[in-house]
């Protein structure tokens, strides 16, 4: 058998409007160690797009990469570029804070804030200095509608989030990723810790938002990347494999590992 | 071929499976079980025998003992309660004194008998407040209705009778035990004084007051201007008919009290010893009549509350071993009140440095293991530290700048509140320290990311996300600390407690809060009570009365933060998901 070649491989999405991120020939290293390898990606604006691939393919950490969560480890190095409609996310001038409010981002495990339902979802103004009720309260109600919880909740908006169940938890977070009215949403396997029925709820949820958000979600259930995604970007050992249309992918992948993966002969 | 002999189960290790399950002690950990629960249960009964002592002690320490006069083989009687008996080995040359057929009772015995404790009391008679009486002493015993023990201002306990109690000239008609209306005459001699205390104490108090502050203001201007300026000569001549009439108020006084003196002089009370011998007094220099005798149980437990009550809203008198210990529970409660004021901010920021902001790196984890380290230094040490720097280079250069019209008496150059606060503070620091850590190390890292994403700084995350999350943990931490230093005696000797403080940390006089004041400290009056006091065995029981005090006090405080504590829990930390 032939060594495996891996090259930053990019096969022609569906394009969108125009490119909202732009990876470009990304690397990255955690000490000595690297986890990405010359990735480059073109996400299409107000699409979703999904990221696969098996465990520590480094779907996450690119993830991570793009609203600059990576700071917060130490030991991190990185090259290439990133861009956010054409800004340079690591770039000299960035402000990283001004950054993180252009995306929101939904974490693996919901992660409400030890505080009142109507604040988790406000937060994102809190932190702006927003004091204006009228707006805040305008605020709650679009963002937990849009979440497709505000009827299981609005009796009860001054209750503490966490007396919530984790589905309406997980909503509720991506309530708050778009209540601060973020260009593009970050998904890190939002379903991972749900039951099937909380999940159908966030996929339904996910289909709704395309369009007004670039949803970039990763995840580790192929039916979902299937179901909820336009483009999927397959990932392995640090390396993109195949980016596409993913209708295309899952009928007819160009790579082989592709294939082997999407077919369940590994990962 | 390979696979199989992998995957084939290895018959050695299934039988030696079996062979062991279930029968191994090593494995079961039943004997650690018995060793854990072991350990738990002599904790409890160290604990609960401890709490058991000082309450037993505590709690009976002021019920009227019956008072028991004996009639000794020599034709004297002694009266008093009986504190406690013991069996002791009689001296030889005592042995040889006694009667033969004593003697012989007591070598049967070999060579022990037993004797009793009295506390006789009428110091001022006997210049002993205790005896031990031999049992072989003793002739006979009785408890007549007509002994009674009365608390006095000076001298301690009278023990006797009442002969008399003259009132204005007219002496009180007799009754049994005391004499009839004498509660009433009791009463108002009890007025008097008070009334007579207040004057001196207090309305005598503010007119010094005043005066000294006048005073004190011509020496200020003194010393900014030399003796000789004129607006020294100025302020002198101004300060003239004000200081007049001060002194016109403070003779007034003066001579409203000694006409109070004069008749409080002349209701008297005459009291006389199982002996007959005789001593007069003021009325008024008699705190309580306790006929011990002579108690219903509802007079006896009368005699019990008013004696807490005067327990917990007087001053002491008699070196501490009577009276109250207000100004001590008043003392430690705002001390330890300050300290927690001065270590939550000063720990908590500490370790918000520590661990949100700092490189975790060798010099984190050196100044980390010091901190811990410092929990171990001696507390006396920590007083050492206070007295020489708080008290003497702060305070006293305080009192260079802003209070040099008063040196050389110190004002903030000497232990005080404030310095004994800021000591206690510096010594529970490492406490309040490492729990916080913890504290701020268990907020889950999802919540900070979750807040960061939102595009929240660093400090906002910790102000709205991880402070709160960490505010039960950081409780924690102060209860700790809090009980530790409301506890601690060996530094408070050194920056500030004093055996008996004048006057009160606050007051009614500007600024009302007087942080400079030395202090009194229930840890410190168990101290002064049980060990240095003239009459130890006076002090006995008020070193558990005291010592049940500073526990219930602790325990209040520490409830107090413990309630607050759940509180921020449930709302904060909640159900998880």
């Amino acid at each position: 058998m032939n060594a495996p070649t891996f090259g930053p491989t990019s096969y022609h999405p569906t394009k969108g409007e125009r490119t909202s991120l732009e990876i470009k020939d990304f690397n990255l290293w955690y000490g000595a160690a690297q986890a990405l390898f010359d990735v480059a990606m073109d996400v299409q604006v107000g699409m979703v797009t999904a990221l696969i691939g098996p465990s520590g393919c480094g779907k996450s950490t690119l993830l991570r990469s793009m609203n600059r969560m990576n700071d917060l480890i130490d030991n991190l190095r990185i090259n290439g570029a990133i861009r956010l409609e054409g800004d340079d996310i690591y770039g000299p001038a960035i402000d990283v804070i001004g950054l993180r409010k252009r995306m929101g981002m939904v974490f693996q495990k919901p992660n409400p804030f030890p505080m009142s339902i109507a604040e988790n979802v406000v937060y994102p103004l809190r932190v702006d200095g927003v004091t204006d009720r009228a707006l805040l309260e305008q605020t709650v109600e679009r963002s937990l509608k849009a979440a497709a919880l505000w009827d299981e909740v609005k009796g009860r908006l001054k209750e503490n989030a966490l007396g919530l169940s984790g589905g309406q938890q997980q909503r509720l977070c991506i309530a708050r990723a778009v209540a601060g009215d973020p260009e593009v949403l970050l998904m890190d396997e939002p379903c991972s810790a749900l039951d099937p029925i909380a999940t159908a709820k966030i996929e339904e949820l996910i289909d709704e938002l395309r369009g007004n958000y670039t949803i970039i979600i990763v995840t580790h259930n192929m039916q979902q990347a299937a179901r909820v995604s336009q483009n999927t970007a397959f990932m392995y050992l640090g390396r993109l494999i195949e980016y596409g249309d993913t209708k295309r992918m899952f009928t007819n992948p160009i790579e082989a590992r592709t294939q082997d993966y999407i077919t369940g002969r590994f990962g | 071929m390979t696979t199989e002999t992998l995957t084939a189960p290895s018959n050695a290790v299934a039988a030696r499976r079996r062979r062991t399950f279930g029968s191994d002690v090593s494995a079961s950990g039943e004997p650690a079980q018995w060793a854990l629960g072991g350990a738990l249960a002599l904790g409890i009964v160290l604990i609960a025998g401890f709490l058991l002592l000082v309450f037993w002690n505590g709690v009976a320490t002021f019920f009227p003992k019956p008072i028991v006069a004996l009639t000794l083989t020599d034709g004297s009687t002694i009266a008093g309660p009986i504190r406690r008996s013991e069996e002791f080995r009689v001296p030889p040359n005592e042995l040889a004194s006694l009667p033969p057929p004593v003697q012989a009772l007591i070598r049967d015995d070999g060579g022990m008998a037993e004797r009793q404790l009295i506390q006789i009391g009428n110091f001022d008679l006997y210049n002993e407040d205790f005896r031990w009486v031999p049992s072989y002493l003793v002739a006979g015993a009785s408890r007549p209705r007509d002994l009674v023990l009365m608390e006095r201002l000076e001298w301690g306990p009278f023990v006797g009778r009442v002969k008399q109690v003259v009132e204005d000239g007219r002496p009180l008609a007799d009754g049994d035990p005391l004499p009839t209306g004498l509660d009433a005459v009791h009463r108002k001699a009890r007025d008097r004084w008070q009334q007579i205390r207040r004057i001196e104490r207090g309305d005598i108090g503010v007119v010094n007051h005043d005066i000294d502050g006048i005073r004190l203001e011509v020496r200020r201007l003194e010393l900014r201007h030399g003796p000789d300026h004129e607006r020294v000569v100025a302020a002198r001549r101004a300060a003239e008919p004000e200081l007049a009439r001060l002194r016109t108020q403070y003779d007034t006084l003066a001579a409203e009290a000694r006409r109070l003196r004069q008749e409080d002089a002349r209701t008297t009370i005459t009291l006389a010893d199982t002996g007959g011998r005789e001593k007069s007094m003021r009325l008024s220099e008699i705190t309580r009549f306790v006929p011990a005798n002579d108690l219903s149980l509802l007079g006896a437990l009368g005699v019990y509350f008013d004696r807490w009550g005067e327990f917990l809203a007087d001053e002491p008198r008699e070196a501490n071993t009577e009276g109250g210990v207000m100004p001590a529970i008043f003392g430690t409660f705002v001390m330890t009140l300050m300290m927690v004021l001065v270590v939550a901010p000063f720990g908590v920021l500490t370790a918000l440095y520590l661990r949100e902001y700092a490189r975790q790196g060798r010099i984190v984890a050196i100044v980390r293991i010091s901190v811990n380290n410092l929990a171990g230094v001696p507390s006396i040490v920590y007083g050492v530290f206070g007295v020489g720097f708080f008290a003497y280079l702060v305070g006293g250069s305080i009192d260079q700048w802003f209070y040099a019209e008063r040196l050389p008496s110190p004002t903030f150059g000497t232990g005080g509140i404030l310095w004994a606060s800021l000591t206690l503070a510096l010594l529970t620091v490492p406490v309040v320290i490492v729990a916080t850590e913890e504290a701020l190390s268990a907020v889950p890292r999802s919540v900070r990311e979750g807040s960061l994403a939102c595009g929240a700084s660093k400090w906002q995350t910790i102000k709205y996300i991880v402070l709160p999350r960490a505010l039960p943990g950081i409780m924690t931490g102060l209860i700790l600390a809090m009980a530790r230093g409301a506890g601690e005696v060996a530094p408070l000797m050194l920056v500030g407690v004093v055996k008996l403080a004048p006057e009160l940390p606050m007051d009614g006089f500007f600024p009302f809060i007087h942080l400079e004041r030395s202090f009194m400290h229930l840890g410190f009056h168990i101290y002064d009570v049980g060990f240095q006091s003239r009459n130890s065995e006076a002090g006995k029981p008020m070193v558990f009365v005291t010592t049940m005090l500073l526990i219930g006090l602790i325990f209040v405080m520490n409830l107090a933060a413990i309630v607050i504590r759940n509180r921020l829990k449930r709302k904060f930390v909640g159900a998880q998901f």
